[in-house]
Order: C-alpha cells, then structure tokens, then sequence
C-alpha cells in the first residue's frame, strides 16, 4: 500500500500547511487590532474627558488663572490660526516654487540635491526648526514673539509644501504642456496659465495638508510663541496656540487645568481633523 | 543646463524659481550651520567627544555637561518602540494591501492618516492621565511589592514607582509611529505584480505562502525604508516624550525608571537656560539630533530609492 502511505502524508503536509495559514492570518488580524488599539484609546478618553469640558465660553473667553475656574480658550484658538496662517505665507513661495521646479524642469542640475534635502528635511525633528527660528529671530528681536513661531512653523512646511506640489504637478497630463506650447505660449505662461490652474485642487490639498500638520506641533513654539494667557493679536509679541496651553495645562497641578487641557484636545483635534476633511473634499473637486 | 527656451520670460522665470527654490537649500545648511554655531561654546569647551560621551549633566553646580544619558535614552526609546510597533504595523500593511475587502482596507488607510494626525500633545495627555498611572498601579507596584518580599536587590533596578518613565515613553512612541511603517509597506506591498502573485498561486501555495515567497521579498525595500522613516520620526519625538519620560538627568539604568532624549531636553530645559553655557550645551544636543536624525533620514531614503529602481525592473 505504497500509494496510500504517499497520499495520507501528502495530506498532513497540506493539513499542515493550511493550519498554518490559518495561524498566520489570526496573526496578522491581530497585529492589525494591535496596531490601532492606543489610537481607539486615545480618541475616546479624549471625546470622554473632553466633551464634558466644551461650551461656548471656551470659543469666545480668554483662560482664567489657576484657582479660579470657567475661562476658555480663545487666545489659543486665534493664535494658532494666526501662528499658523503666518508660517504657511512664509513656506508658500519657497515650498512652491521648489516644487515646480521638480516637476516642470526635470534635468534641473538642482534637482536631485533639492529633492534630498526636501526629502530629509521633511523627516527633521519639529524642535529642529524651533532652535533655527530661536537663533535667527527670537535672539536679533530680543524676545519671543508669535512671528518667530510663524518662522519655525514656516520652516517646517517648505519642505512638505515642496514634495506635495511636486506631487501633484507630475499628474497633469503632458497634452497640457504640449498644447501651451504648440500654441506659441512661452514656457512661463504655459506653467503659470496652464499648469498651476489645471493642478489647483490637488495645490490646495496640499497647503491644507501642511496646515494641519503645523498646527498640531508645540515643540518648535516651545521656546519661539512662547504662550500667552491673555488675546495677543500683535505679532511680535509671545502668542499662544492650542498645542502649547494643553502642554502647559497638562503639567500643571489644578483640575480644572487638567479638564481645560482635555478640551484643548479635542479643539486641536477638530480643527485639524476640519482642515483634512477640506483637503479631501478639495482634492476631489475641481475648481 | 540645457537652454531649450530662449524667450526672456522664461531666463527670468527659471531664475526667480531657482532663486526661491535654494531657500530649500539655504534651510538645511542654515540648521547645520547655525546649530553648530550656537553649540560651539559647549563643544569646544568639552571637546565634541568630550560632549557626545560625557555622562555629567549639571547645570547648577558643576556646570559641566555631557550628552550621553540623552543620546543613550533617545537610542533605547527609540529602537525599543521600532521593535515594539514594526510586527503591528506590517500586520495592517499586509491586511490593508492584500485580505481586507475594499471597504475595510479604506478603513485601515483613514485609521493610518488619523493616527498621523493625532497631535503629539495629546498623546502625551493620555500619556500623563491614563497610561502612567495604569502603569504604576497595574505594573510597578506589583512589580514592586513581589520583589520587597522575594528578591530585594532587584529593589535598586526596578526604580521609583511612578509611572512617568522610560516604559510609559516606549510604548506611546510605538503607536505614533506605526502609520510611517504601514504606510510605506502597504504601498510597497502593493506595488509588487500581479504576475508574481499569480504564478506563486498557480504552484498550489497558500494565501501566506504567497505573501512570504512572492510578496514579502519584493517589498522588501519598502517595508525596511518604512522602517527608517519611523525610526526618524521617534528619534525625534518630543512632546509625547517630554510630557511622560519623567525627565531625569541620570543614565537611564531601569525600564521603568525616569530618562530623557535629546529632544526632550531641549524641550524641557531650554526657557530655563539663563547660563551661556546652557543655553549652548542645548543647542549643541540639537546639533547632535540633527545629524543623528540626518543620518537615519538618508538610509531611509536610500533604501526607498533602490527599491523604485528594483521594482522597476522587475515591471
């Protein structure tokens, strides 16, 4: 009975072999379940804890100071949209003209050390360009102000600004160009005129993208923005953010403090999460 | 270059881009540079290995400062949560990439940018209120109360039961750092052909034989470039870091005990360097940060460069 002898053990090699398919997969739901598990955490402690802290007064009152409590958040909330919006207006020109000239003038003999520094730029700690910022413009000002934090903030988005346009330039179709071209147009008008407008969704969803991503960050504030308890709409004097008051409320000893930090959570969690939905309804739409 | 294009407009054009395009350029050797001006106080006095290797933290009394604790800290923090986040986050890859159906796979890749997105400071938040208490309640001081009774020389290693140490720090930083390694395996992944999948499922082989002959190898590249750039990413975690690691300026001797990073003490220290000497023995770890994260930056992107190249070839 040779042959059956050869069958039943070709069948437990096939048994074997499916049992450890079956093991591998459990692994990889698992590690998938893993994967996720302090994220899930995160959010629902941060819904749980903050919620109970959102109301209106943390939209349109400055904090209190410890002791007392009520207060809200509205010098974080506004300057981080300020802090912000300054850094994308100083990233934009650089992050955007690196990034045509990736992708509009491909044997630029530029390019490659452009694309490498943007590339290992783009993965440099945020603190990083939090002490650049302080040694440029903190120390020649004499003290820490909102504009400084822009510039850190603005540091860090070239580099994401850059590779996004680059990014998105390449997908516009060649014929574009051609066409442009064919018509006479110089090159300048073809990227200006044709180029830039056909790509302008996918332009927006990367500004937005970079955006958010700087809007998360305190470190490089740390010691640029610096915080401030009080509505500060002037520039060259410290302003607060969101991610900052939660940093300083976390380490403080007041409950209350630790209550209004969840909030900020939840505030910096919403606006970001706002702003990546607007990129993603930006990249899907044509303007 | 090449002149193609003769019209004025566009000489003037291509300069004006070249001219904002070397703010890129002037940003990465404008950090090199000025992190080492602003470090050099520290560095010359102490000599640059003098600096790197010194284990004496002390700004108040001695004022001398070495980095080694923070760099030793920065080292073991980060290679441990790349080990403890890697086989998670491959996990998702590969169920994002090859078994989950679409709706599910879409899923995954929003659950991967929600998680990029997440802001440090709340990491560090639940850090502080949920995971560090868990941690001394739930290990320390059972840890604690076992070794009292049965193996009192432990006592030394197991440090203060506070829960605000190098533990706590591991496992957050594994969690933000798993969207780096999925995201980048998961295109990796997917980037393999089809053909390759197919001829491995004609021989008979199994949905897992299929992924460890034909698919892993392939993506290989990816997958470790995936790695690298998360490895980046923790060396240079600060906030979560800073808010959980207890902040000591000790060799960071126990597992649970307090450290710090290189970021860290930056973040921590730096309002309150009123010393020159402070002030530019911090800056001076930045200038070691730099390098250190410029270095793990540029394996990464080695890596991913040959891989394109590879799988080119392959197609």
């Amino acid at each position: 009975m040779v042959s059956s002898a050869r069958t039943l053990e070709r069948d437990l090699a096939l048994r074997r072999r499916y049992r450890k398919e079956r093991f591998m997969m459990g692994l990889v739901g698992l590690g998938t379940g893993l994967a996720f598990l302090v994220l899930f955490l995160v959010l629902a402690y941060a819904l749980a804890q903050g919620a109970s802290a959102l109301n209106l007064d943390l939209f349109l009152k400055d904090m209190r100071p410890p002791g007392e409590t009520g207060g809200g958040l509205r010098q974080a909330i506004v300057g981080t949209l300020i802090v912000d919006g300054l850094g994308l207006l100083i990233a934009l020109p650089f992050g955007l003209a690196a990034g045509i000239l990736l992708a509009e003038y491909p044997d630029h003999p530029i390019n490659p050390y452009l694309r490498l520094l943007s590339d290992t730029l783009n993965g440099m700690p945020a603190i990083l360009f939090g002490l650049l910022a302080f040694i440029l413009i903190v120390k020649p000002m004499g003290g820490f102000s909102g504009l400084s934090g822009a510039f850190a903030l603005g540091f860090l988005m070239i580099p994401i600004l850059a590779r996004s346009t680059e990014g998105v330039l390449s997908l516009v179709p060649k014929e574009i160009r051609e066409a442009g071209l064919a018509l006479g147009l110089p090159r300048w008008r073809v990227i200006l005129s044709l180029v830039l407008p056909t790509a302008r969704a996918g332009l927006i969803t990367g500004v937005l993208l970079a955006f958010a991503r700087a809007a998360g960050e305190a470190a490089p504030l740390l010691f640029t923005a610096f915080g401030s308890p009080l509505l500060e709409l002037n520039p060259m004097k410290p302003m607060d953010t969101l991610p900052l008051r939660l940093f300083a409320f976390a380490i403080s000893p007041y409950e209350d403090w630790h209550r209004q930090a969840w909030a900020a959570g939840l505030v910096l969690f919403g606006l970001i999460t706002l702003t990546s939905l607007l990129a993603r309804w930006a990249s899907r739409r044509r303007f | 270059m090449k002149r193609l294009y003769t019209h004025f407009g566009d000489r003037i054009f291509a300069w004006a881009l070249l001219f904002l395009a070397l703010g890129v350029v002037a940003l990465a050797l404008l950090m090199a540079w000025e992190l080492y001006q602003g470090g050099s106080l520290a560095l010359r006095r102490f000599g640059l290995w003098g600096f790197a290797l010194g284990t004496e933290w002390d700004p108040v009394i001695q004022k001398s400062f070495g980095a080694w604790p923070y760099i030793l800290g920065t080292l073991i923090v980060s290679l441990s949560a790349l080990f403890l986040s890697f086989f998670p986050a491959l996990a998702a890859a590969i169920f994002a990439a090859e078994y989950a159906p679409r709706w599910l796979a879409q899923t995954i890749n929003f659950l991967l940018d929600l998680m990029a997105a997440v802001p440090s400071v709340v990491y560090g938040l639940w850090g502080i209120f949920v995971l560090a208490p868990w941690i001394r309640d739930r290990v320390q001081l059972p840890l604690y109360m076992w070794a009292a009774e049965q193996a009192p020389w432990l006592l030394p290693f197991l440090g203060v039961p506070t829960g605000y140490g190098l533990m706590t720090a591991v496992l957050i930083l594994s969690a933000m750092i798993v969207p780096f390694t999925a995201a980048l395996a998961r295109d990796a992944i997917a980037l393999v052909p089809k053909e390759h999948r197919e001829a491995a499922y004609a021989l008979g082989a199994t949905r897992w034989e299929v992924m460890r002959m034909a698919v892993l190898p392939l993506a290989r590249g990816g997958i470790i470039a995936g790695a690298f750039l998360a490895l980046a990413r923790a060396v240079g975690e600060t906030m979560a870091v800073t808010m959980v690691i207890g902040n000591s300026h000790k060799l960071p001797y126990t597992l649970f005990g307090g450290a710090a990073t290189m970021p860290s003490v930056i973040a921590n220290e730096f309002t309150e360097a009123v010393e020159d000497l402070h002030l530019s023995a911090l800056i001076a770890v930045g200038f070691l940060l730099f390098w250190v994260s410029m270095g793990v930056n540029l394996a990464a992107v080695y890596i991913l460069r040959r891989q394109e190249r590879l799988v080119k070839g392959v197609l």
